[in-house]
Order: C-alpha cells, then structure tokens, then sequence
C-alpha cells in the first residue's frame, strides 16, 4: 500500500474515530438509562435522548456569570479539545489513526487529567458555594483515581513491553492468553472502578440527582447555559465513549482493523459499537444493584481499586 | 419554541400545599413515566428551558422566583401547574400571599385542579416537547 | 571558561555595586547581575552543545590550596538552570525592591548568592567545593533575615536553617574528606582516579554521610524540616532562587559524589536514594494540598518534586549497577530534564507569588480570590506554570515525568529484586503525586485566583511593575519549549548524564518529539499541540458562526438567596478539607474545639472556637522532641557555669590533673 493510500486511511480511520465517539457517547448513556429504566419498570427515554438534549442546547442562549473570568468559556473548549485529541490517537476502530505512531497511553490519561481539572477551575470561577464543592469533591475523587488508572495502564504497559497504544493492542491479540491472565484481570477490574469514579456513575456520583449536596460533577457545571452546556456535556459524553472504548479495546481487542483495507475498517466500527454496548451494559447492571456511596466511603473504594492495580502489576511481575 | 423531544423543567414551590408536588413526582414516576417523551426535571435554571410553578407566591418566595426567572435562558417557557398556581386556588386573597403567578410572570402552559391529574401533567409536557 | 569567569566577575562587580546610592543601587546591581547570568548561561550552553571540559586553576586565591574550577557537561546543566532562574531573578528585583531587598548588604548577598549557586556545579576540588558550599549557605541564611522586623517566623526560620545546614555541610565535607583519605590531591580527578583504592566499607560510609547532607539540601524527608520554614520567609527573588536551583545542588552533589567520583558505587546506595525519593515525593505532595499559605504550599511541592528526581536518580543508579546502562541513562536523562523544568517553573510560581504578596498584602489563599482581573499577567503566569507542575500534556512537566515513567517502565525487565521494589515503588509515588499535585494547584489557582475576593486586600489588588512582569514571562518560557519541543533540550540532558553514566544511548530526536530509540516509546508534544489548537478553534469559529448571540452578563446562581457574599465560596481549607479527612493519619491534623458557656447555664453556648491546623509531623514527633531533651541537657550543662571562678579554676585544676595522670 503506497504512503498516500494509507494516509488517506489513516486520516479517514481517525474522522471516523472522532465522529462515532461523538455520537457513541451520548447513545452509551441514553442505553444505559434505558437500562436502568426498563429494570425500574418504567418505559424510560429513548436512547437517543441525550443526542436530542445536546441539539436543544445550542439553540438557547448564552449566559456568563458576572464575576467569572475567561476560564468559564474556555474551560468546555479545553474539555472537548482534550477529549477529542485522545480520541484522536487511540486506536479505536482501526490500530494505526493518523498520529498512531506516537499514541501513548500516558498521554492519554494526562489529557484525560486535563479535562478534569479544566473542569474544576471552571467550577472555581463561577464564585458560588456550589461550584467550589463540586470541585473540591472532583479533585479528590480525581487524586484518589488518577493514581489507580496510570499503575493499571503500566501493569498493561509492562507486559506488552511498551506503552504505545497500538503496541499493547497487538501485543495483546498476539497472545490471547494474557486476557485471561491475573494480570490483566485484576487491571480489568481496576480499570471499571476507575471508570466509574471518572464517568461519574453510581455508586460514585449519581447522574441524574437533583440535590446539590449529593452533586459531585454536576455542581461544577451549574453555571453554564446553552450552547457552552451542549460542548460541556457532550465532552463528558465523548470522555465517557473513549473510557469505554478502551477498556473494550485494551482488554479484548479482536475486530479492530489491523490492514488498511476499508471492509476490516467497517468491521472495525461494528465491533467497536458492539463492545462499548456490553460494557455499558454491565456498568448500567452495577449501577442498578448500587446505592450512592457517601462521599467519606468512596476513598476506600477508590483505594481498593489502587490496590488491585498495584497487584495487576505485581501479578504481571510474577507470572513473567 | 420548537423542543423536538427534549424538555428540562426546573420545579419552583413557590408556595404550595405539596399537593401538585406528589402528583408531579407521580407524573415523572413508573407509571406515567413522562420521562419517556423526553421531559425531566434539572436542578439548575440555567439547564432548564423553563419553569414548573406549584403554589400560590408567598411573600418569602416572592424574591428567589424572581430571582430563578432571572436566570433562566431565553427562550423558555413557563407552566402553571394546579390551580394556586392559575388563579390563586382555595388560598387566593390569604394572608401571606404575596401576589399569584400571572402577577409576577405569564405563564405559557396552565395545567388546572387541585391537584392535577398526573395524566394532565403528563398530556401537557408532550404537548411542549412535540413527542 | 573565560566566558564563565567573566560572568563570576560580573556578579561579584554587582555585590560590590550595592555599595552605590541608593537611587542607582538596585538597577545597577540587578543589570550586573543579570548580565553576569548571561555570560555564565552562555558558557554553560557552548558546554553541553559541543561537549569538553574546560579547566581553571589558581593557586592565587585561596592561598596555599588554590581555587579549581571545571566546567563539564553535568554541572553545566545545572549552572543553565540556575543561570536562567538568576538573570530573571535580578530582573524581578528591579521591579520589587521596594522593601526587603533595598538595603545594601541585601542586594550584595543576592548578588553573592545568585554567585555560588554558579560556582558550585563548577568547583572541581574538595576545598572550592565547600567553600562556596558554606558560602551559599550563609548568604542565602542572611536573606531570610531581611525581612525580620516584619515577620517573627524570619527568625526562626533563618533559626531552623542555619543549623541543618551547617549540619548537612558538616556530614558533607566528612564524607568528602574521608575520600580523600587515598593520599593523593584533592582535586575531584584524583578522588575518582584513586576511588577504587579505597576499602569499599569506607567508600559506603562516605557515600551514605555525604548523601545526608545533600539529601538535606535537596529537601529530602526527613531531612526537610527547614524547607517549608525558610523559603516562605525569604524575599520572593531568592525564594525563588533557592526553590529551583539551591535544592538541585543537592541533586548535583549526589549524582557527581556517587555517580562519577565513586563509579557508580553499590546497588543498595541508589536503594536509599530511590527510597529517599519516594517518601519526599509523597509526603511533599500530601502537605503541598493541605497549604493554604501559597509559598509553604510552593515549598512543600518543590519537596515533591525534588523526590521525584531522587527516584530518577535512584533507579538510574541501580539500574546502572545491574548492567542495564541503556535504561539506567533515561532514568538519570529523565531525572535531570525534570530538574530543569521544575527550575523554570517553580521560578515563575514564587516569582508569581511574590506579586501577589506584594499587591494583596497577603500570603494566605482563604483571603485571596479574583486576582484573575486584577493581576491578569501574574494570573497566566501562574496558570501555565501549574498546568506544568501539573504535567498537562505539552507542557515541560509531561515531558519531564512521560521521560521518567518510560526509564521506570523499561526497568522492569531486569531481575534483580530490590531493583524491582524500586521501580514499582517509584510508579506508585509517580501516580499518587501526579493527583495530590493536581489538587494542591487547581485550588492555589482557582482559590487564589478565581471567583470573587475574600478581603480588602485582594479586591484592591493591581498587577505588578513591567520588570517583574517581564521576569515572570521569561520563566514561563522554558516551560513551553521543554514541553512543546522537547527534542531541543535531549541531546544537552543525554550529554549531562552521559558524565556520570557512560553509556551510548540517546533517545533519537527529530527536532520537536521524543523517541526512544532502543524502546518502543514515542511521543509529539509539538503534534498534540497543533491538534488541541486546531479543535478549539474549530469550536471558537463555530460557537461565532452559529450562535451570534453574545452571552447576557448575569449573577451567578446561588439557588434564588438573595443575600451572596463573597465569604459564602469555598475557601482553600474547605477545598482540601475531604483529602484531609482520608489521609488524617500521615498529616494528624490537631483540632480544637473550645466552647464558652452562658454564665447562667452550663446548656447554652456562648460562642464557639474552632481551630484546625496541620503541622508538620516530622517536626512535631521527630524533631521537637530532640530539641527539647537537648536544650533541657543544655540547661543542666548551665548549672555548672554558675559564675564563681573558685569553681572555674576548681576546673582547670582537676583537668591539669587529669591530663597529667593521662600522660603518665
């Protein structure tokens, strides 16, 4: 394949990543609420609710709080523009988009950090009790979930011998045995707390409360209207799709297009879509069987998923 | 105001009986489930294309309604729910009672009785978000 | 070399400049000073670009031993850091003596310690070394004291550090002294010649004792104590000068003592440093989101940091030791680049935080808040040096720790065991700090400078002269172009650490990125960039076109109360206050809770006093308890000076008479 063909797919895979994370994400969550209502007993929202809420959005107007600064409108810029880079270089669809060659998974979880704490200061600007609190609650959650995502990125990172992303997804397709090995399942199961915890699900956060004292991400964003709240809210949907993405890929990477050739690429989306869906439906069945955790006990879970990936990387040592 | 399915209301008592609040819960709950024509309840006026008003205006809530109205993006939409909210109901006229809705704001939508029927409420958010 | 000693010239010109009036003092000296760092800069960098020693003897100065400078790759990397820190630094003092700094033997210690911290790197022999060793010391102990008829804690502070230092330089110049002990010079070439003709217990020993000393430089617990005491108090220049350069010649001091004049020495050394490292990394960043005065917040992350290094240092050392010198050098490149982006921007943040002290009135973050429209300079200053700190990708503290966490990476290949604790160890407190640090900063920006003001102070603030602004901006520089282009600073990184290990790996760099070349590991700072722009322009451009409203300007949503102050927003203690409650058992915080009844009934409260504060424990349970039995034993020493001579010449009569029964 010539360098211009292959750019072309390159360039192609990755426009098709971002387009169908974007609109992943908010279908995840509108078919995870479905879930969680058909097992309430209710009809519930369809699943492409949250498409239709973040389209309402952009209609209204914008709003700007009188002692915030220039943070608050660029912070949902800075969210979707971190979350939409590392979209960007993960191999989602297909192993090699445009800047494959230099996709790490450090850089991933730093840019992740980025949104997070994009958010926080933007909850900080608007000068309300609110804001602070979601902030404060955020970045402790965040410290205490940061920790546990790197060192079960590293365990991964260990045995594939490398921390470039399309490395540790071949490595891994080349040897199956690993996915049920110790190492990966106890970063699997790490990995789900940390997801949790970062996607704000119960029973870390619970999305759809109305009670400010309970809010822990959506106190942050109290202040913004329309078409801010819509880029806002969509960051956090495509975040949510890119966690998702890469616990199905890093953990069972089979259907993602490996050649350049467009049919691997379609069957590369299918599966992707596929994946994400049972991985969201197992986190919407977790959701359903959990209560909110009081804030003071989540250290404690957030711990035990630090300590499992500190063994993911021991066992990883081990069984070497 | 064209919706198209998606309709985020913030509830304001803004001086109620709790009446028209049960029924509202009703409305949102399993088996009415207004939920599944895209309607919900948000906690900030800021997310919210408008408001859903129970209760007569007490003098207390006359300035955090003024305040919540103020703070909503345009362009939103105001619904009445149960008759307090309408015309003052069996407390029009009562002591502590600052004014009636219709003094402070028009209201887009009136859902009438004492309470409504969680079917009105439900018949009624449909008609604003179009599904 | 002459570049070098040109620019000394110049510096020690400058310190004898203060002695001018005071109108033409501080521009003068600062200008001397600024161009002296130039000179030293300059030379500094023809060093690490084309490689060489370049050599100074005089018997002259320093009568009898003589005066040996050398000026290698390894110490030319820290005399770049500390040079472009310093030139910055008398810039800043331009603006900001208006105070502290103005008297005279002020702005001559400034100039004389902005001087050592250039001739440390560079001294090449035992006697030099101390020599400007104690000088560093004792100039930069003297300008903690400038500020002393404002602040009591100056006094105590200069109090705390005096004596650790003087302590550290002690065990130093014992350990140095006892490699000398081969009989030959005491130049550092005839130390590391005649290294191996030492026993190897007194090679560990040296090693070890002279390791506490720079430890304690370096801010190592707990070896730290004085570090949160003295650079709040220092005027915000040196502060900012001994936070970024004088904690990296304890770095130096170990990487040169044990990396090249001890070859390398003994895997269990690099054990305790890595170990060191790792409890500084963590404890630092622990106290760091528990600070709520800004610099003690600042001092206890350069804490943090600096451990980092130490595990850079430690693994790069073991590695090294178990035959691995390919990853061992990207553990030490990894560890020096970290040093040299933490110079420039923990420079900017004092340097920032010193505009704050000067135009709010006030250290404390609970009394600060929207300086970001009154100080909007100092406010992007701040913010791009803690997104480094932060390691926000593109910035040079991504570049710095993803350089780091690859040298621990590939390090998990060897087999040997402790080597093995050693980079785990090191990935955890890399993981834990890079979250701590994250809070501690966003709450220093969005408390100190976000939302609305908490006191008088902070609502008449106004930004700061144009020459603090301009040594501000100068500091954020290296931040970006560590962070965006990387590949420019590698080669003079691989060159530095190429001293202490000998090894010929590089990472292979085509001008911008980082790429491993014997690993597979690849990152473009410069791309991510680029692509990070471009989405939010893409986004600027489309909110313009598609919603052409502009924003209404409303009152934030408080949930309809009529009544907001400011006093209702979150202030730093509360933003800290949950990490506070999970980690109660490394910081035990002491509450107190103290409840005035009504004088008719003991059921009805008068008022209530609540007080939490946060110590620090080593000091607490370590430190204090040993100072207080020592100045008790003082205190029963006393009782035997009582002032009566008859018992003074009791004394020396019994003394005489011990001696004499002694010799005979």
């Amino acid at each position: 394949m010539s360098a211009t063909t292959s750019n072309v797919f390159s360039i192609t895979a990755t426009l098709l990543q971002i387009v169908l994370v974007a609109l992943l994400g908010p279908l995840l969550i509108g078919f995870m609420a479905k879930t969680k209502a058909r097992a309430e007993g209710r009809v519930g929202a369809p699943i492409v609710q949250p498409l239709r809420d973040i389209r309402k959005l952009l209609s209204k107007q914008r709003l700007h709080a009188r002692h915030a600064s220039v943070i608050l409108p660029l912070a949902p810029m800075v969210i979707l523009a971190s979350t939409t880079v590392a979209i960007a270089i993960s191999p989602l669809v297909a192993t090699h988009p445009l800047l494959g060659s230099s996709a790490d998974v450090l850089v991933i979880v730093y840019l992740l950090l980025t949104g997070s704490v994009a958010a926080a200061l933007a909850g900080l600007d608007a000068g309300t009790a609110f804001g602070g609190m979601g902030a404060s609650r955020a970045m402790t959650i965040g410290a205490l979930a940061e920790p546990a995502l790197l060192v079960a990125v590293i365990a991964m990172s260990i045995q594939s011998g490398t921390s470039n992303l399309p490395g540790i997804v071949a490595t891994t397709m080349t040897h199956p045995n690993w996915v049920s090995g110790p190492s990966r399942l106890l970063a699997l199961v790490a990995l789900v707390i940390v997801v949790i915890a970062e996607t704000g699900r119960l029973p870390v956060d619970n999305p759809a409360t109305h009670l400010e004292l309970t809010m822990i991400h959506e106190a942050m964003i109290l202040e913004y209207a329309g078409p801010e709240l819509a880029v806002i809210t969509l960051g956090a949907s495509m975040r949510l799709g890119l966690l998702f993405s890469l616990i199905a890929n890093l953990f069972f990477p089979w259907g993602i297009a490996t050649d350049g050739s467009y049919a691997a690429l379609s069957l590369g989306v299918v599966a992707l879509v596929a994946k994400t869906a049972i991985v969201a439906l197992g986190i919407a069945l977790i959701e359903v069987r959990s209560a909110k955790l009081r804030l003071f006990r989540l250290p404690e879970l957030l711990a035990g998923g630090f300590v499992l990936s500190v063994l993911a990387v021991i066992a990883g040592l081990v069984t070497r | 105001m064209r919706l198209r399915g998606s309709l985020q209301l913030r509830h304001v008592d803004a001086g109620s009986c709790n009446g028209c609040e049960l029924e509202i819960t009703s409305a949102l709950a399993p088996n009415y489930d207004a939920g599944q024509f895209g309607a919900r309840l948000v906690a900030s006026p800021r997310h919210a294309d408008g408001l859903i008003v129970t209760g007569v205006v007490t003098h207390n809530m006359e300035g955090p309604l003024r305040q919540t109205l103020a703070a909503l993006p345009l362009p939103m939409v105001i619904i009445a729910c149960g008759d307090c909210a309408v015309n003052g109901g069996i407390f029009k006229g009562a002591q502590g009672v600052a004014a009636i809705l219709d003094d402070i704001v028009t209201p887009d939508v009136t859902i009438s009785g004492c309470p409504p029927n969680p079917a009105d409420i439900v018949h009624a958010l449909r008609r604003l978000s179009g599904r | 070399m002459a570049l070098l000693l040109i620019g000394f010239g110049l510096c020690g010109l400058a310190a004898l400049s203060s002695s001018l009036p005071q109108r033409v003092r501080v521009v003068v000296a600062s200008s001397l000073g600024a161009l002296g760092c130039a000179f030293a800069f300059s030379a500094a960098m023809g060093v690490l670009v084309h490689g060489g020693t370049q050599s100074f003897h005089s018997a002259r100065i320093l009568p009898t031993i003589g005066l040996s400078l050398s000026l290698d790759p390894l110490g030319s990397l820290f005399v770049l850091a500390s040079s472009f820190v310093g030139f910055a630094a008398c810039i800043y003092c331009i603006g900001y003596v208006r105070g502290e700094l103005r008297s005279r033997t002020a702005m001559s210690l400034m100039m004389v310690f902005i001087l050592t911290l250039l001739a440390v790197p560079v001294a090449s022999s035992v006697v030099s070394f101390m020599f400007f060793w104690e000088l560093m010391a004792l100039s930069s102990m003297l300008l903690i004291l400038t500020d002393q008829r404002h602040s009591g804690d100056a006094r105590s502070a200069a109090l705390w550090y005096g004596v650790m230092t003087q302590l550290g330089a002690a065990a130093i110049l014992f350990g140095l002294l006892l490699l000398t002990l081969h009989g030959g010079g005491q130049t550092f070439d005839d130390l590391r010649t005649h290294a191996s003709s030492l026993h190897g217990a007194v090679r560990s020993f040296a090693f070890v004792i002279s390791l506490l000393g720079f430890a304690s430089k370096a801010g190592a617990v707990p070896l730290h104590v004085w570090l949160p005491k003295a650079h709040p108090e220092a005027p915000s220049p040196v502060s900012a000068l001994m936070s970024s350069s004088m904690v990296a010649m304890g770095v130096y001091g170990i990487i040169r003592v044990g990396g090249q004049l001890l070859h390398g020495g003994v895997v269990w050394w690099w054990v305790v440093v890595a170990l060191f490292g790792v409890v500084s990394a963590l404890y630092g960043a622990l106290h760091a989101t528990t600070s709520t005065d800004v610099k003690r917040l600042l001092a206890y992350s350069t804490i943090d940091i600096l451990g980092l290094v130490l595990v850079g240092v430690g693994a790069s050392g073991a590695l090294y030791d178990t035959g691995h010198p390919d990853v061992a050098k990207l553990a030490l490149m990894s560890a020096l680049l970290l040093v040299l982006a933490h110079a420039g921007f923990k420079g900017a943040l004092f340097l920032s935080a010193g505009s704050i002290e000067r135009s709010t009135g006030t250290r404390d973050l609970d009394q600060l808040g929207g300086l970001v429209h009154r100080m909007p300079v100092t406010a992007t200053v701040f913010l791009i040096s803690a997104g480094s700190i932060m390691a926000v990708p593109t910035l040079s503290g991504f570049s710095s720790e993803w350089l780091l966490l690859q040298g621990l990476l590939h390090g998990f290949t060897v087999t040997s065991t402790s080597t093995l604790i050693i980079m785990l160890l090191g990935v955890v407190s890399l993981a834990l700090t890079g979250g701590l640090t994250a809070v501690a900063f966003v709450k220093a920006f969005g408390i100190g400078f976000l939302g609305q003001p908490r006191s008088v102070g902070a609502d008449q603030a106004h930004d700061v002269t144009v020459t603090m602004k301009i040594a501000m901006g100068l500091l954020t520089v290296p931040s970006i172009v560590i962070g965006v282009l990387p590949g420019l600073v590698i080669p003079l990184v691989s060159r530095a650490a190429g001293v202490a290990l000998s090894s010929d790996l590089s990472p292979v760099t085509k001008g911008t990125s980082l790429i491993l070349s014997q690993f597979r590991g690849v990152i473009k700072p410069s791309l991510l960039l680029i692509g990070l722009l471009a989405v939010m322009l893409a986004l600027w451009l489309g909110s313009r076109l598609l919603t052409e409203r502009r924003a209404r300007v409303v009152d934030a949503w408080a949930c309809g109360r009529d009544l907001q102050t400011p006093r209702m927003q979150y202030t730093a203690t509360s933003f800290a206050e949950p990490l506070q409650r999970v980690f109660a058992d490394v910081l035990q915080p002491q509450s107190d809770l103290e409840v005035t009844h009504v004088a008719e009934s003991q059921y009805y409260e008068q008022s209530l006093t609540y007080e939490n504060q946060v110590r620090d424990v080593i000091e607490q349970r370590g430190y204090r308890p040993f100072i207080d039995v020592t100045l008790r034993a003082g205190g029963l020493a006393r009782r035997i000076q009582n002032g009566s001579v008859h018992r003074y010449l009791a004394f020396g009569f019994v003394a005489l008479l011990v001696i004499l029964v002694v010799i005979a």
